[in-house]
């Protein structure tokens, strides 16, 4: 289709008359607009995020003593499986497409996304397949084998619960290639003319990167699970040694999928963060090509490492040796990533909102899971801490350390956006704070553990290991309590926050060139690109782009057309404002 | 008098490396050394802790450093300078990580040859490719039929025929439930591991201990001397192969002190090879998820001098057959964990409280 028709058929309405948002009802039924599905996904996974949070504060309550005191150990294992399958497939792997949702029709200037409905049904996977994964604790069958899965354990533990987790990836799955072909679709076909890829906002390169490699490893892992449900419900033998099964190819089909999937859980935010650093600093992003680039190379080599998470379970010397040497290269392109983005921050003027706090937090703890995932790659150090808590450690300072933090950064940056009102920044930095101090009290000691000798996933523990544990425990706790001022303040705002204007951050690329929120088809004529994304502190982008002109001559450049009024009151820099 | 900026930028990289230096050696993360392998291990560790402490000062520092100097004073709403890239400095900063990877990577290499990584001493009997690449449609497909599309022996089924030699171990091992029937499909080799380190190639292991894994227990076997135990002793100083097998689901061997892990995965014989040179008793602990007494499987490992060693086997000869009668009873299936692990754990080493712990 051309980009003409593919306009076109976006314009169509689907079901309702008006696909858009009129009243907060709308949020609740099948919409087609991609505003108000990417707002479904964005709060549902977060109702999720909090479910598997507060799983997690159970689990870390068990392990504040070394005996199992608190749940019994099949009531444990089934908390930690269900926080990992939650935290992945219903938060981090979804909040991305939510955000992706929102902004890359707005970002490219399109009026939504090439596939409306599909876009709808994709979405409308997820609560359903939530459901049914919780709705396993109340059967009292939980699935206990971890999200890893791994026959022959998944095969002999609870049939029910292992089935239902199984049908619930299966369709988180499925939803999310649907997703990823609709960003393909609509990043390929439906940029305004003049937008070129060298172009594009640097979230729009790492969108197109994560939704290609959903493409080619979701499937295997679709598969890998509909073979382990054979075995599970038919008495097939794939992965069952009693019958000649070999349950290390699906350790092989299960990684095939799940290391890329950290990528996919890192390259949106990656993307996300690489648009709040420039905004916030004030200067061009540094090395625009580099991070573009280094997300398709991060996004091509996770094709190629799962196998280091196999280092221990029976695979060839010379196939270890090829799997290290993939999964260490792979650090340079994320390397390359962080070096620009100190570059970009240095010598800028920093503002220090709530949004950049977050993306600095990111940089700062994300350097710590890469560091340890180095460690990890290499052969040798991984055999020792392979299934401890130094592995535990790690996953966190990656997930929690570089995606949350990076979807709270986003949220920050988007909020005036997404709602049209700005959220309080005193707040932003007390949940800020908090995070970061919990974060690290809860997962650095981790580190320490898993070398110690602590093994991961295990209801009781060796008493010397006790101390830590606590300050993990309280770490944790303060996590909790960190989303609360969160919570309260992203709903205060959105009702009665101070009214943002349509550019309250002085932003260049697109999405802040339509009035907050958009209206329903995004904007009223076709707009044309006058600068490019990041062309802070430039002239040209000063003259085409009046951004500091309160009332902006409507034919001052391409771009102002599409201007409303910004609001006086509210200025872009929270301390000056009255 | 100003100090120009390329002396401070000397002075803080100098700075830097002593600091990153001075904790690699001294950030007292890993527990005692006890076997030769795991020397290597540490001073692999030791020299990434290096390398990363010296990122992540740098990063750190940075990141701190422009939050201070660059943050926009009240009431400036300029812009900062339009710098976009720097191609010299970019390719340093890709020049330089690269390097370090490779080199980390180099070292880790050789440190695993060192340990014998490379010498599972079947390799060469089982070819690796070949068998696969004959096989259309590989890994899956193999699962299906019984018998491996090969002519090559099947070394997982002479493995575990050489182990069934022992009768302790053929008694322990359900041998007709899991058989090890196969080479590892795909891969077409005995699941490979740390085998003998070079110099060692080919030459029997000075002792060799039959181990089988199974929910929530360890056993081991002594062929030479038909012993049965729940705690592994070992002689310092003598290369140890362990051959191990599992029951029922993947277990994992791990013991801190010696930096070693190998996954026992039913269906497959694992072995691992290494020297213990440091007396001690040690934790063995399971580390893969075996269940939901998962935590409570761990014993002993006791490296003791060699007559510490034969008289713990004078000793275990008239027990282990007691025990041995008591295991090969029951099934697992049908009893509670805690039933079912009584016999074993004065043996092993289990503490009362922990099995207190195992109730429904
Ligand atoms: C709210 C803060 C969080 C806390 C306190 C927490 C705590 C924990 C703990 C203690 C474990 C280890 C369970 C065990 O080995 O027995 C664990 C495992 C895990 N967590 Fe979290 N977590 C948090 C957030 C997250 C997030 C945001 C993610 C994002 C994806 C995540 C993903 C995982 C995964 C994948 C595992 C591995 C589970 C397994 O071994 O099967 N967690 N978490
Ligand atoms: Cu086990
Ligand atoms: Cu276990």
């Amino acid at each position: 289709m051309t980009q003409a028709q593919l306009q076109e058929t976006a314009n169509t309405p689907a079901l309702n008359e008006e696909p858009g948002i009129r009243k907060w009802q709308d949020y609740f039924g099948f919409n087609t607009d991609h505003k108000v599905i990417g707002i479904q996904y964005l709060v549902t996974t977060f109702i999720f995020y909090c479910m598997g949070g507060v799983m997690a504060d159970l689990v870390r309550t068990e392990l504040r003593t070394p005996e199992t005191d608190f749940v019994t150990p099949e009531v444990y294992n089934s908390l930690f499986t269900l926080h990992a399958t939650i935290m992945i497939f219903l938060w981090i792997v979804p909040a991305g497409a939510g955000f992706a949702n929102y902004l890359i029709p707005l970002m490219i200037g399109a009026k939504d996304m090439a596939f409306p409905r599909l876009n709808a049904v994709a979405f409308w996977m997820i609560p359903p397949a939530g459901i049914l994964l919780i709705s396993s604790l109340v059967v009292g069958d939980a699935p206990d084998a971890g999200w890893t899965s791994y026959p022959p354990l998944s095969l002999v533990t609870g049939q029910v619960g292992e089935g239902i987790w199984i049908m619930s990836v299966l369709l988180l799955g499925t939803s999310s290639i649907l997703g990823a072909i609709n960003f393909l679709v609509t990043l390929l076909k439906m940029r305004i003319p003049g937008m070129g890829f060298n172009q594009m906002p640097l979230f729009c390169w790492a969108m197109f990167a994560t939704s290609a490699l959903t493409l080619v490893s979701t499937p295997v892992l679709a598969a890998g699970l509909i073979l382990l449900s054979f075995d599970l419900i038919a008495g097939t033998t794939f992965f069952n040694p009693t019958g000649g099964g070999d349950p290390v190819v699906y350790q092989h089909m299960f990684w095939f999928y799940s290391h890329p999937a950290v990528y996919i859980m890192i390259l949106p935010f990656f993307g996300a963060i690489s648009e709040v650093i420039p905004v916030h600093s004030r200067k061009p992003v540094f090395g625009y090509k580099a991070i573009a680039y280094s997300s398709l190379a991060i996004s091509f080599l996770g094709l190629i490492v799962w196998a280091h998470h196999m280092f221990t379970s029976g695979i060839p010397g010379w196939l270890r040796m090829f799997f290290m040497i993939t999964t260490m290269i792979i650090a340079v392109p994320t390397g390359i990533k962080i070096f620009s983005w100190l570059a970009t921050m240095w010598g800028g003027k920093i503002r220090l909102t709530t949004a950049m706090l977050f993306a600095m937090g990111f940089v700062g703890t994300f350097v710590i899971g890469g560091i340890s995932g180095v460690m990890l790659a290499a052969v040798p150090f991984d055999i020792h801490v392979h299934d401890t808590y130094f592995v535990v450690a790690h996953l966190h300072y990656v997930l929690f350390g570089g995606s949350v933090l990076g979807i709270y950064s986003a949220i920050y940056h988007w909020f005036p956006k997404m709602t049209g009102r700005m959220i309080n920044e005193f707040w932003g930095k007390v949940h800020f704070t908090l995070t970061i101090v919990g974060l690290n009290m809860a997962f650095l000691p981790m580190h320490k553990l898993g070398m110690m000798g602590m093994n991961r996933r295990v209801a009781q523990y060796d008493p010397k290991f006790t101390t830590l544990n606590e300050i993990c425990t309280y770490g944790a706790y303060i996590l909790a309590i960190s989303t609360f001022p969160f919570i309260i303040n992203a709903i205060w705002s959105w009702m009665y926050g101070p009214k943002a204007g349509n550019n309250p951050w002085d932003a260049l690329t697109l999405e802040w060139m339509t009035t907050s929120p958009p209206a329903i088809e995004n904007f009223d004529k076709l707009p044309v690109l006058a600068t490019g994304p990041y062309d802070y502190g430039l002239e040209k982008a000063k003259e085409d782009v009046p951004l500091d002109d309160p009332n902006p001559v409507l034919s001052g450049g391409p771009n102002s057309v599409l201007r409303a009024e910004p609001d006086p009151k509210v200025a872009a820099n929270p301390e000056d404002r009255k | 008098m100003k100090i120009p900026s390329s002396i401070w930028t000397l002075l803080i990289g100098i700075l830097l490396t002593l600091v990153s230096l001075w904790y690699g050696q001294n950030h007292g993360l890993l527990p005692t050394a006890a076997t030769d392998e795991a020397d290597l291990v540490d001073g692999l560790f030791n020299t990434m802790m290096v390398v990363s402490t010296g990122i992540f000062l740098l990063v750190e520092g940075i990141l701190i450093y422009s939050a201070f100097k660059y943050r926009r004073r009240p009431g400036d709403n300029s812009d900062g300078p339009p710098v976009e890239g720097n191609i010299p400095l970019e390719i340093l900063w890709t020049a330089i990580p690269a390097i370090i990877v490779i080199g980390i990577s180099v070292y880790s290499f050789d440190v695993y040859n060192e340990m014998g990584g490379f010498n599972p001493h079947a390799v060469h009997e089982a070819p690796i490719m070949q068998q696969s690449m004959k096989m259309p449609g590989a890994a899956i497909a193999a699962t299906l039929n019984d018998t491996p599309p090969s002519t090559e022996p099947n070394l997982n089924q002479q493995k575990s025929d050489e182990a069934m030699q022992d009768p302790a171990t053929a008694a322990v091992r359900n041998a007709d439930q899991i058989p090890q029937k196969r080479n590892a499909p795909g891969v077409g080799i005995v699941a490979p591991t740390i085998g003998p380190v070079p110099g060692k190639e080919g030459k029997p292991p000075a002792m060799v201990v039959n181990v089988t894994g199974m929910q929530y227990a360890f056993i081991f076997t002594y062929p030479e001397t038909g012993v049965t135990s729940g705690e592994l002793h070992v002689p310092i100083g003598r290369e140890v192969q362990l051959n191990m097998s599992a029951n029922d689901v993947i277990h994992a061997f791990w013991v801190p002190e010696f930096r070693l892990k190998q996954d026992i995965i039913p269906g497959r014989q694992s072995e691992i090879r290494f020297t213990p040179k440091k007396e001690g008793d040690y934790d063995l602990i399971c580390a893969e998820l075996c269940g939901p007494y998962h935590g409570a499987m761990r014993t002993q490992v006791i490296v003791e001098k060699q007559e510490a060693f034969d008289n713990w086997v004078q000793e275990q000869l008239v027990a282990s057959a007691e025990t041995l009668n008591q295991a090969v009873a029951v099934n697992t299936e049908d009893i509670s964990p805690d039933k079912f692990l009584a016999p074993y754990t004065k043996d092993m080493g289990i503490q009362p409280e922990i099995l207190h712990q195992i109730h429904h």
